[in-house]
């Protein structure tokens, strides 16, 4: 009965959290064995990422009780990422570090399994992300975290009065760390606030003026961009800059140092090369511990309720002394990722010009000059002409048709609204929902971008 | 949230449940605004545009400028525009396909232009990015040149440059350097619109 002992004593921390009841419990949370039971049988959880917090993601949420994990990154282990990505070893550089990592921790955890996929995050189909009940997120860009956003709020659904369904809720939490700072967020769609909905935090990338690049240069990083962007294109008519490709990152290195000596100026390495080219902020290890620690706790929380969760976003800066905080952002109502948009019925015979006209009539809109875009196809588009010109035909076709007869989703449109007496432009999300189809009654439509 | 996964789980064993749903691609947050961007164009008269991979592209197209006045009046100027998914977060990368002498455009099509880089910010949209190319070639700047010898000729007399630019509208070349012709020689008028998509 070895394995036995081994189970208790690993899990007796965490019993203390999931078997006992407290006072600073989550609402629903229902303390015993069978809550630590489930949260092995039946919590799956995505790690998005086997970077830096991804490798301690997956390390803190076997080690929390976790049971079922998935890990899906692109990227292949390089040297410089030894420093930090713990799962890694010398002799697996050039490897898949999704099916390293994952390999790595179900030989430390045992009862843990972790699915690797090697491969882009846009290379899974919809329906992969819905499998699982939580979405934990260890990325670097923003891109990235805004395709997984979009992708776990299009789950989401509402009720008729525009509440949330439960169900069709897809949790995320996210961490992201530069140097000394980093953040970790909740993201309850349709309760907290989306990935979209507070775009704004994040502040623009510092660009160069070309023109310094090219005639007064004055800093190393200036030497690189110019190499990069001005020079590449001169050299290379036509052929594109792969920031991933050794010899090209060596050949903008050796033209920045060109460039340096000719201006007099110091500090080009080929690691500064390789960190202004893709926007490279030296990582922290213990920065990546601390966020990650913070995430995985949060996904304990979220899936059995022995505390309350974050609310929503805790900011972490050990630049300067060490700095907390927790800011309780709010959602966007109108965001168009999230948000519910505006419930329109139809008819299935209804065109696409007299459903324009309805957006015009509707209270909640008194939408005039609309513009219609369903998924990737612009159904109608104002203006400029040559484009109202490719699109006038479809006014007089049944939007159902041009919606390919799907009996409920979400099309967006933009135009002039009228709101206390001044016109202003705005973008809608609607949730179209046609009528006297099957199953389309009792059907509350389908959120999501 | 434990027992939702739980039903759910168990919902899933005894029935694939899918509603439907297409496995489809999901729309940016950048392909909508940009879509209300090019919804609400509104371009001067000298400006035209063209979607070269059709209707459902609008992440690339080319603005034509043909300034009605100044040193470059009655040249075409072609402009390549390829917007990025995270618009308006990020400009759109900005391209001149026309190869011009112009001191803040290098023969390579850069173009030095501060809303496209340095101070882009996400309440800027495609119709000032376009007003602002339009005053690129009624307002040049020797201040920010990307081709040093444009830049000299206009700090050193504005009336030399003018000779200059129109010398090599109609001629193609300055010194070694070949520009395509925009303009034939001893037109000075408006050439007719050979755009099909004028603005209004």
């Amino acid at each position: 009965m070895a394995d036995s002992t081994a189970h208790v004593s690993r899990s007796r921390d965490l019993d203390k959290l999931l078997l006992r009841p407290g006072h600073l419990v989550g609402p629903t949370f229902e303390p015993g064995p069978e809550l630590r039971d489930d949260l092995r049988k039946f919590a799956t959880v995505l790690v998005v990422g086997a970077g830096g917090l991804g490798c301690e993601l997956l390390k803190d949420l076997a080690l929390s009780g976790f049971k079922n994990l998935e890990v899906i990154d692109m990227d292949r282990i390089e040297v410089s990422n030894l420093n930090r990505q713990f799962l890694f070893r010398l002799q697996d550089v050039g490897k898949p570090k999704a099916e390293v990592a994952a390999k790595r921790v179900m030989e430390r955890v045992s009862g843990v399994n972790i699915v690797p996929h090697f491969c882009r995050i846009e290379d899974k189909d919809i329906e992969f992300y819905n499998h699982f009940n939580i979405i934990a997120l260890g990325l670097d860009s923003i891109e990235a975290r805004s395709y997984i956003n979009a992708v776990a709020c299009s789950f989401l659904e509402y009720d008729s009065d525009d509440k949330p369904l439960e169900e069709t809720i897809k949790p995320m939490v996210d961490g992201g760390t530069e140097g000394f700072k980093g953040h970790a967020r909740v993201i309850i769609p349709g309760v907290t606030p989306c990935f979209e909905c507070t775009i704004w935090l994040f502040p623009p990338q510092v660009k160069f003026p070309l023109c310094t690049l090219a005639e007064t240069p004055r800093t190393a990083a200036h030497c690189i961009e110019y190499a990069h962007l001005i020079k590449w294109d001169e050299v290379h008519s036509g052929k594109a800059f792969d920031p991933d490709d050794p010899e090209h990152m060596k050949w903008v290195y050796s033209e920045a140092v060109k460039r340096a000596e000719l201006f007099g100026i110091p500090g080009v390495t080929y690691s500064l090369t390789q960190g202004v080219v893709k926007n490279i902020i030296p990582a922290i290890a213990s920065t990546n511990a601390i966020i990650s620690a913070a995430c995985a706790l949060e996904t304990l929380k979220i899936v059995s309720g022995c505390s309350k969760t974050l609310s929503n976003y805790l900011t972490y800066n050990g630049a300067e002394g060490l700095h907390t905080k927790v800011t309780e952002f709010v959602k966007d109502m109108d965001c168009l990722i999230c948000g519910p948009g505006v419930l329109i019925e139809l008819d299935t015979s209804v065109t696409l010009q007299k459903f324009m006209d309805q957006l015009q009539e509707h209270p909640k809109l008194l939408l005039s000059k609309a513009s219609v875009k369903y998924r990737e196809k612009n159904l109608y588009i104002q203006a400029p002409p040559v484009l109202e010109e490719l699109t006038r035909s479809n006014l007089n076709l049944p939007l159902f048709d041009l919606m390919g007869k799907i009996r409920k989703d979400i099309v967006h449109v933009t135009g002039t609204t009228t709101n206390n007496d001044k016109k202003t432009s705005c973008l809608r999300k609607l949730r179209v929902v046609f009528k006297g189809i099957d199953g389309a009654t009792d059907m509350d439509t389908a959120g999501g971008a | 949230m434990i027992r939702l996964f739980k039903e759910k789980e168990k919902l899933r064993e005894t029935a694939e449940s899918s509603d439907g749903r297409a496995p489809v691609k999901k729309l940016s947050a950048g392909e909508l605004r940009l879509h209300k961007d090019i919804s609400e164009l509104n371009l001067p008269e000298s400006c035209g545009i063209s979607f070269p991979n059709g209707k459902d592209d609008l992440l690339n197209f080319e603005i034509t400028i043909r300034p009605d006045e100044g040193f470059y009046g009655g040249g075409d100027f072609v402009f390549s525009f390829k917007v990025p998914l995270m618009y308006p977060h990020e400009a759109p990368k900005v391209k001149c396909k026309t190869k011009v002498y112009h001191p803040n455009i290098d023969l390579a099509g850069n173009v030095c232009l501060n809303i496209l880089r340095e101070d882009w910010n996400p309440v800027l949209n495609i119709n000032t990015i376009t007003y602002g190319l339009y005053h690129l070639f009624t307002q040049p700047s020797h201040e920010d040149p990307l081709n040093p010898d444009a830049a000299a000729v206009l700090r050193a007399s504005s009336q030399a440059f003018q000779t200059v630019v129109r010398h090599v509208m109609t001629n193609g070349y300055r010194g070694e350097t070949y520009y395509p012709q925009l303009m034939q020689a001893m037109q000075h008028t408006k050439a007719p619109s050979r755009h099909q998509s004028r603005l209004k």
